[in-house]
C-alpha cells in the first residue's frame, strides 16, 4: 500500500511543477508585500530533480539572452547553488529579475522537453532560487558571486553613454564595463530601473532586489547620473562634446495612451503610469510618510489585459478597494498578461469584466462617477491572428467607480527623438534600429529595448541591451559603421 | 551637481529666493522653463520654475511660496544645505521674438516666472510694460527686477496699499480702454499672463475682446515631468496636452481653465493631511534635514 501510495507521489512530481510557496490571498491583499515565497533548497533541488539534462536541451531556444539552462539546473540539483549562479550570470546579470517577471510560458519553459506531455521544468523559479540564494546565510559575504571587484577600467577604452537605466540600459553597460569601457547612464528620473522602479509593484518585484541588481551593475565600475534627461539636462550634442563615442539610446516605451473618449480628462481617470508610479517610485501607499498622495477608493475600474492593467488592479485591491474591475475587451484568451499574474489578480477578488470596452467616462462636479462600456463580440481573426473585437450594439452598460486606469498600452516618449531630426523612426514613432547591432541611421547613436520594439519584456529589452554592447565593442574598436 | 544652496532671500513673508549650484541645468535653461524637485528620500515630486539662470556662475533661482508640505520644507532650508533631486531644465522654452509691444501680466508668486520672459523679450527689443500684483504691498516680489526688465510698470494690491487698488486684470482693461483717462492708449501685440488660473483666466477674458494673443504658463500638478505619466494633462483647444512636456505655456484663449481648477484641487484634503502631519513632527515649522 504505501509503496503504492510512494509511486503515486514519484508520478505526480515528474508530471507537475514543484508548487511555489506562496502568501494567503486574503492575507496579500492587505499589503505589498511579495506574493511568491521562492523555493528552499529542498524544494529547488527537488524541482531540479525533474530535468531530464537533455541530450539537446530544447529550453536555452527559448530563452532571448541564451542562459545554459541545462547546466545551471543541473548544478542545483547536485546542491552547487553559487555554481549555479555563476553560470547563469554569464548570460543574464539581472537573473534575480527574470526569474520574477519573465513569461516563461511563452520562453524557455515553453521549449522544455517535459511540457509536450507534463509541466515543463519551473526553469523560472529555479533561476530565481539561485539568485536570491546569494542572500541567504549559508552564503558567505566573500564568496558571493556578486560582490565581484570593481573590474579595472582601462585607460585607453573609450568613455560610452547610455540613455536610461532600464532593464537594455543597465544590461548595455555592464556589457560594456566588463569589457572595459567607461560607462556612463543617464536616468531622467531619481531612481534607475525604469520600469521596474516606477511600474512594477512592489508585491511582484521587491525595490530590495533591483537595488541589490542594481549595486551589481555599480559595482562593475558603471556611473549611474540620475535627474539627468538626455536631450534637456544635456543635449546629445554636450555628450559627444564631453569624449564619449557612442551612445546607446534605451529610453523605453514611458508614453501613456489614452482611449480618447468623452470624460477622460475628469479627477480619477488615471494613466496606469501615473497610477503605479505614484505607489512603486513615490511610494504614496505609505502617505503620509511620503508625501505623494492617492486616492483611496471602494470601486475602481482598470481597462486592459495585459501586465499593466493586472499590476494595477492588484495595486488598487492593496490600496483597499471592494470592487476591482478589470475592463478587457477580448477573452481571457487573449490577455496578453502572464499567466501566473492572471491567476493571481483572480485570486485576490479582482472581477473580470470581458469583451467590454469602455465608450464614456461620466462624472459630475468633474469627479469620475461611472464608466459606460459596450459589450464585444469576437470576429474573424486579423493579420496578427488574433480575432478582433467588435461592438454588439445597443448593448452599453454603466459600472458605478470613483475612479478609472487607463492601461491600454504605451508608446514611445519623443522628447528626446525630436531632438535628433537626423535620427529614423518607425511609423509608430519608434527608432529605426538594425536589430542585431542595434545601430540607428545616425553615426554613433545605437538603440535598443521597448524603445525600438515598443512595450516588449524585460529580458528582449535586456537581450538588445547586450548585443548593442557588442556592436559597440565592434565599432569603437574598429571605427567601421 | 552638488544642487547646493547658495544664496536665500526672503522676498515676502512666505516666498522665498533661493540660487542653487546646478551648472548644468543653468548652462541648458531658458526663459519658461522649469525645475522638477524632491526634498529627501519621502519626498514627493514639485515643478519650480527656474527664475534666473546664470551660465557663467553655474546657478539658478528658484522662488518658491510656501502653501503646502514641500515648499514649507523648503523655506526650512538654509545656505549650504543641498536639494535632493533636482531635475531640468523642463518644458517648453519661451517664444522670444520682436513681437512690439508687449503686456507681461504676473499675479502673485507667478511674478518670479514672468521675469526671465520679460527680460528677454526687453532684450529682443521689445516694448515691455508690465503690471504685476499681490494682495498687499507685503506680498509683492521682484519690483526693482521687474521695473529694470520693463519699459513701463504698473503695480497693483488687492487691498490698495501700494499702486493701483484692484486686480491686474482690471488695471491692463483701463490701460487698453483708455479708461484712466490719461494719453495714450496701449495698443498691445501680444500678452503674456502668469498666476493663479483664476487671475490668466480673467485676463484671457479682457485680452479676447482686444483679440491681443496671450500666452498663458500652466501650473497644473505633476509627477515627473518628463512626459511619462500624463498626471499633468491639461485641454488646450479640445485636445489633451501634457503641461511638463508641450508646455507649460499655450494659448490662453484655447485652455480650458475649469479643468486646470479643477484637477489642481483634488487632493486638497491629502494636502492638508500632510501639512497637519509635517508640522507635527516639526513643532517650530522649521525642518531639520540631517
Ligand atoms: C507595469 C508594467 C509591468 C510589466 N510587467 C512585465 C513582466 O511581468 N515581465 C516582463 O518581461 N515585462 C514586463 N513589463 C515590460 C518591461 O518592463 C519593459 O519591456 C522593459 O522594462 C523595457 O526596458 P527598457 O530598458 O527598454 O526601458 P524602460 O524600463 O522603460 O526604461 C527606460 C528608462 O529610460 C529613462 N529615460 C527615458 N527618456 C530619457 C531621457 N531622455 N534621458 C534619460 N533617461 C530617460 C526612463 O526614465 C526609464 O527609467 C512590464 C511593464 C510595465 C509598465
Ligand atoms: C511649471 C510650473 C512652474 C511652477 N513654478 C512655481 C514657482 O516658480 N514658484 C512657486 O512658488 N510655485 C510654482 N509652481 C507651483 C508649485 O509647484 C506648487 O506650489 C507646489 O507643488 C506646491 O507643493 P506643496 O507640497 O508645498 O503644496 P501642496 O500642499 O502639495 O499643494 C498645494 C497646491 O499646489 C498645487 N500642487 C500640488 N502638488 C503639485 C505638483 N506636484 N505640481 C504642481 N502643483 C502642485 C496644488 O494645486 C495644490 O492645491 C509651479 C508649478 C508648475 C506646474
Ligand atoms: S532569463 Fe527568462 S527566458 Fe531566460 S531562462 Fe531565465 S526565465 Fe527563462
Ligand atoms: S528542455 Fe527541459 S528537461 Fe530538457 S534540459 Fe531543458 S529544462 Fe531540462
Ligand atoms: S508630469 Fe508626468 S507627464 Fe507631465
Amino acid at each position: 500500500m504505501e509503496n503504492n501510495n510512494n509511486k503515486e507521489n514519484e508520478k505526480l512530481k515528474k508530471k507537475f511543477k514543484t508548487k511555489m510557496p506562496e502568501q494567503q490571498p486574503d492575507k496579500r491583499m492587505r499589503n505589498f508585500n511579495e506574493v511568491a515565497l521562492g523555493y528552499n533548497e529542498e524544494e529547488a533541488i527537488l524541482e531540479a530533480s525533474r530535468c531530464l539534462q537533455c541530450k539537446k536541451p530544447k529550453c536555452i531556444e527559448g530563452c532571448p539572452v541564451e542562459i545554459d539552462i541545462k547546466s545551471f539546473i543541473g548544478l542545483i540539483a547536485k546542491k552547487d547553488f553559487k555554481g549555479a549562479l555563476s553560470k547563469i550570470r554569464e548570460k543574464n546579470s539581472l537573473p534575480a529579475i527574470c526569474g520574477r517577471v519573465c513569461p516563461q510560458e511563452d520562453q524557455c519553459e515553453k521549449m522544455c522537453i517535459l511540457g509536450i506531455k507534463n509541466e515543463p521544468v519551473a526553469i523560472g523559479r529555479l533561476e530565481r532560487f539561485a539568485a536570491d540564494f546569494e542572500d541567504s546565510k549559508d552564503c558567505a559575504e566573500s564568496d558571493s558571486v556578486s560582490s565581484v571587484k570593481k573590474e579595472r577600467i582601462s585607460e585607453n577604452k573609450s568613455k560610452v553613454a547610455v540613455v536610461g537605466s532600464g532593464p537594455a540600459g543597465l544590461t548595455c553597460a555592464s556589457e560594456l564595463a566588463k569589457r572595459g569601457y567607461k560607462v556612463t547612464i543617464f536616468e531622467a528620473l531619481h531612481k534607475a530601473g525604469g520600469v521596474l522602479v516606477y511600474g512594477i509593484p512592489e508585491f511582484r518585484l521587491p525595490k530590495k532586489i533591483l537595488q541589490k541588481e542594481i549595486d551589481y551593475v555599480k559595482n562593475l565600475g558603471i556611473e549611474i547620473k540620475l535627474n539627468s534627461l538626455v536631450g534637456n539636462t544635456y543635449e546629445l550634442d554636450d555628450l559627444f562634446g564631453e569624449g564619449y563615442k557612442a551612445i546607446f539610446i534605451a529610453t523605453g516605451a514611458g508614453l501613456p495612451y489614452f482611449m480618447g473618449i468623452p470624460g477622460e480628462n475628469l479627477n480619477g481617470v488615471y494613466s496606469a503610469n501615473e497610477f503605479l508610479t505614484r505607489n512603486n517610485l513615490m511610494k504614496s501607499y505609505l502617505f503620509p510618510a511620503y508625501d505623494t498622495p492617492i486616492k483611496r477608493v471602494k470601486k475602481i475600474a482598470v481597462v486592459g489585459g495585459g501586465n499593466v492593467a493586472m499590476d494595477s488592479a492588484r495595486t488598487a485591491k492593496r490600496l483597499g478597494a471592494e470592487h476591482v474591475y478589470l475592463i478587457y475587451r477580448r477573452s481571457e484568451k487573449e490577455m496578453p498578461a502572464r499567466i501566473e499574474e492572471v491567476h493571481h489578480a483572480k485570486e485576490e477578488g479582482i472581477e473580470f469584466l470581458l469583451l467590454s470596452n469602455p465608450v464614456a467616462i461620466i462624472g459630475s462636479c468633474n469627479l469620475v462617477e461611472k464608466i459606460r462600456c459596450i459589450k464585444m463580440e469576437l470576429g474573424q481573426p486579423d493579420s496578427s491572428g488574433r480575432c478582433s473585437p467588435v461592438p454588439i450594439k445597443d448593448s452599453e452598460f454603466d459600472i458605478d467607480v470613483e475612479a478609472v486606469v487607463m492601461a491600454i498600452g504605451q508608446g514611445p516618449n519623443p522628447l528626446l527623438l525630436n531632438k535628433i531630426p537626423e535620427l529614423k523612426l518607425t511609423k509608430k514613432g519608434n527608432i529605426e534600429a538594425d536589430s542585431n547591432t542595434c545601430k540607428t541611421s545616425v553615426k554613433g547613436i545605437f538603440a535598443g529595448g521597448d524603445i525600438t520594439t515598443g512595450a516588449a519584456t524585460v529580458i528582449l529589452a535586456m537581450g538588445a541591451g547586450k548585443k548593442a554592447a557588442f556592436s559597440i565593442d565592434d565599432y569603437l574598436s574598429n571605427d567601421l559603421w | 551637481m552638488s544642487n547646493k544652496i547658495i544664496r536665500k532671500e526672503k522676498l515676502a513673508e512666505n516666498i522665498f529666493s533661493f540660487t542653487l549650484d546646478a551648472p548644468q541645468i543653468a548652462k541648458n535653461s531658458n526663459p519658461g522653463q522649469f525645475v522638477i524637485i524632491r526634498i529627501n528620500e519621502t519626498g514627493e515630486r514639485i515643478p519650480l520654475t527656474i527664475a534666473e539662470a546664470d551660465k557663467a556662475d553655474g546657478t539658478i533661482r528658484i522662488i518658491s511660496m510656501s502653501i503646502g508640505k514641500t515648499t514649507m520644507f523648503l523655506s526650512g532650508l538654509n545656505i549650504g544645505d543641498a536639494i535632493k533631486d533636482l531635475l531640468g531644465p523642463l518644458g517648453q522654452k519661451s517664444r522670444i521674438d520682436k513681437f512690439g509691444s508687449v503686456v507681461c501680466i504676473g499675479g502673485g508668486v507667478g511674478i518670479a516666472p514672468l521675469l526671465p520672459i520679460t527680460k528677454a523679450l526687453k532684450e529682443k527689443g521689445n516694448d515691455t510694460v508690465s503690471i504685476i500684483g499681490a494682495r498687499d504691498k507685503d506680498s509683492l516680489i521682484l519690483e526693482k527686477e521687474m521695473s529694470l526688465a520693463s519699459n513701463e510698470i504698473h503695480i497693483c494690491t488687492d487691498d490698495g496699499s501700494k499702486g493701483y487698488k484692484g486686480f491686474v486684470s482690471k488695471r491692463l482693461s483701463e490701460l487698453i480702454t483708455k479708461k484712466d483717462g490719461k494719453d495714450p492708449c496701449y495698443k498691445f501685440d501680444r500678452a503674456i499672463a502668469i498666476g493663479p488660473p483664476i487671475m490668466m483666466k480673467a485676463v484671457c477674458d479682457v485680452t479676447a475682446k482686444f483679440n491681443i494673443k496671450t500666452i498663458v504658463s500652466l501650473n497644473s500638478v505633476m509627477i515627473d515631468g518628463t512626459g511619462m505619466c500624463g498626471t499633468c494633462r491639461v485641454e488646450v483647444g479640445g485636445q489633451t496636452k501634457f503641461a511638463c512636456v508641450d508646455g507649460p505655456e499655450f494659448d490662453g484663449f484655447l485652455v480650458n481653465f475649469d479643468l486646470l481648477i479643477a484637477r489642481q484641487n483634488y487632493y486638497l484634503k491629502e494636502e492638508r493631511e500632510a501639512v497637519e502631519y509635517f508640522t507635527k513632527e516639526h513643532p517650530d515649522g522649521k525642518c531639520r534635514l540631517h
